[in-house]
């Protein structure tokens, strides 16, 4: 249903095959605290792959390395055709500075586990915004689109709603058709539903179920849901401090466990 | 000492002299009064409009961390905030014409009203700012919304909600603060205040009658501010 709203991943014009996000060597220090520890993580167009792991493990920091919103302290971030922090000079990898991350981050889009939708606007003026300033698609057409994203979510509704007036599983969703407004081809849901009362968990899952069956945008998703991680992950990456432990299909990783840290943490979670 | 007998003498002769509030006197001088009131409204506007200008100038440049002029405009805003006012003044109309710079001064006491006011304008702004979430800013940046938009459409209207009532305290306390333009030859609401003493030699009518136009202005003005900080901050 939501296909027809996302470019396919151009897979033939990338330089490296089929490859949309490849971090190498990532390192993130804050002061003397390392959160990201020489971490390596590929991921292909329209994968879906669910990142799990105990909290301080480095999830949410990577998500906020691949859109951009950390500069690494050391390794490179290559999306879609282009580094995010560094440009490509005489055959070698220079750093560069916002301009070149301003570029690189088109193809990325990301839902934040608060929300942070605009306060001052209606749920249409939230989805139109960066259609109108980023697209530079005129008020009318923007509009259209806007109201079209927003009925895929269910909200039709509630086009005039500012995000004070709805519930938070209804903000999410207006945050989720921001984000496809600009079709991403890797979007990034960093523990979207963290932050909901359990009634409204649902609501919002389902949204994201639809969108992993129905298109072929590419998907990080930080979960603490397992059993939803289970049912739409192509891969499912285990982190601890700041490394990835464990990886594979979801109902290896899931199910049968291989490194005792996986195997705790699973316990842990099941037992909660 | 040998004078101190003498001039204490004199004061109480002049408490011995009834004063009698006189009411035709007091509306006598009301046109004069209200001639100076044009030049208060006038100055209050444009200093108004000059300070939330600069004020916002500064804000930007100073939270934008540009190299160099973030820094000079953090002392400047500081020997604004630091010095008073009234020597602002002094040195805009008397020190800076003989160096060639003169203004009429009205249009003097507009830009010195301005400068004062836009340092603090500047806090109310930085605060204003620094309040918006970090996650507008992430979330900005995410959507890939251009500089000017993420600050334009994302964060200044979001910190004017937090400004705008200060600021509407701010243009009231222009409003009686440009009192001080007297001092340099303006003629608003005291200067004209001080032309009818100074003639008729009674004070007591025409000051009075200049703080009641202030307070007939600035206490409904006041009220209308607190209205309009309890609608804003009920979203």
């Amino acid at each position: 249903m939501l296909d027809s709203d996302v470019q396919p991943p151009d897979v033939t014009r990338s330089s490296t095959g089929s490859t949309l996000l490849r971090m190498r060597d990532l390192t993130m220090r804050y002061g003397s605290r390392t959160v990201i520890d020489s971490l390596s993580l590929d991921v292909k167009p329209a994968e879906k792959l669910a990142i799990i792991g105990p909290s301080g493990s480095g999830k949410t920091t990577i998500l906020r390395l691949a859109m951009g919103l950390e500069r690494p302290s050391a390794g490179t971030i290559w999306i879609d055709g282009q580094y995010l922090w560094h440009v490509e000079r005489n055959g070698a990898t220079i750093p560069a500075g916002d301009s070149q991350a301003r570029r690189a981050r088109r193809a990325v889009g990301m839902v934040f586990q608060q929300f942070n939708l605009f306060p001052h606007m209606t749920a249409l003026q939230n989805v139109a915004e960066p259609l109108v300033h980023v697209l530079h698609m005129s008020r009318k057409d923007a509009r259209e689109r806007a109201v079209d994203l927003l009925s895929r979510v269910g909200l039709s509704t509630h086009l005039d709603h500012r995000p004070a007036q709805m519930s938070g599983g209804q903000q999410q969703r207006v945050a989720i058709a921001r984000s496809l407004a600009l079709r991403p081809k890797l979007m990034l849901f960093d523990e979207v539903t963290s932050a909901l009362d359990p009634e409204l968990v649902g609501e919002v899952l389902r949204v994201i179920r639809d969108l992993a069956h129905t298109t072929s945008m590419a998907m990080m998703i930080v979960t603490h849901e397992i059993t939803f991680a289970g049912d739409i992950a192509d891969r499912v990456v285990v982190f601890d401090h700041g490394r990835i432990v464990e990886e594979g299909a979801p109902e290896v990783v899931l199910r049968r466990p291989q490194s005792p840290r996986t195997q705790q943490f699973l316990k842990a979670i099941l037992e909660r | 000492m040998g004078r101190r007998p003498s001039g204490a003498a004199a004061i109480t002769i002049a408490n011995e002299m009834t004063f009698q509030w006189d009411w035709g006197f007091a509306f006598q001088a009301l046109p004069s009064l209200l001639r100076g009131l044009v030049f208060t409204l006038e100055a209050t506007f444009f200093g108004s409009l000059l300070a939330f200008t600069l004020g916002l100038v500064w804000a930007v440049v100073r939270l934008a961390e540009v190299p160099v002029a973030s820094q000079v405009i953090r002392l400047w805003v500081e020997f604004l905030r630091g010095t008073p006012l009234l020597i602002q003044l002094y040195f805009l109309f008397f020190i800076f014409p003989s160096y060639g710079v003169t203004l009429p001064a009205l249009e003097t006491g507009i830009l010195g009203l301005g400068i004062y006011f836009s340092a603090y304008a500047s806090e109310v702004y930085r605060a204003g700012i620094e309040g918006v979430p970090r996650g507008q800013w992430e979330a900005a940046l995410a959507l890939g919304l251009p500089l000017r938009r993420m600050w334009g459409r994302i964060v200044l209207p979001q910190a004017m909600r937090f400004a705008v009532p200060v600021f509407g305290n701010y243009v009231i306390g222009m409003f009686k603060e440009s009192a001080i333009l007297s001092t340099i030859s303006v003629l608003e609401l005291i200067g004209q205040a001080n032309i009818v003493s100074a003639e008729t030699a009674r004070y007591v009518e025409p000051l009075t009658m200049a703080a009641l136009i202030f307070l007939v202005i600035s206490y409904p003005a006041a009220r209308l501010v607190r209205l309009l900080e309890a609608r804003l901050s009920a979203g």
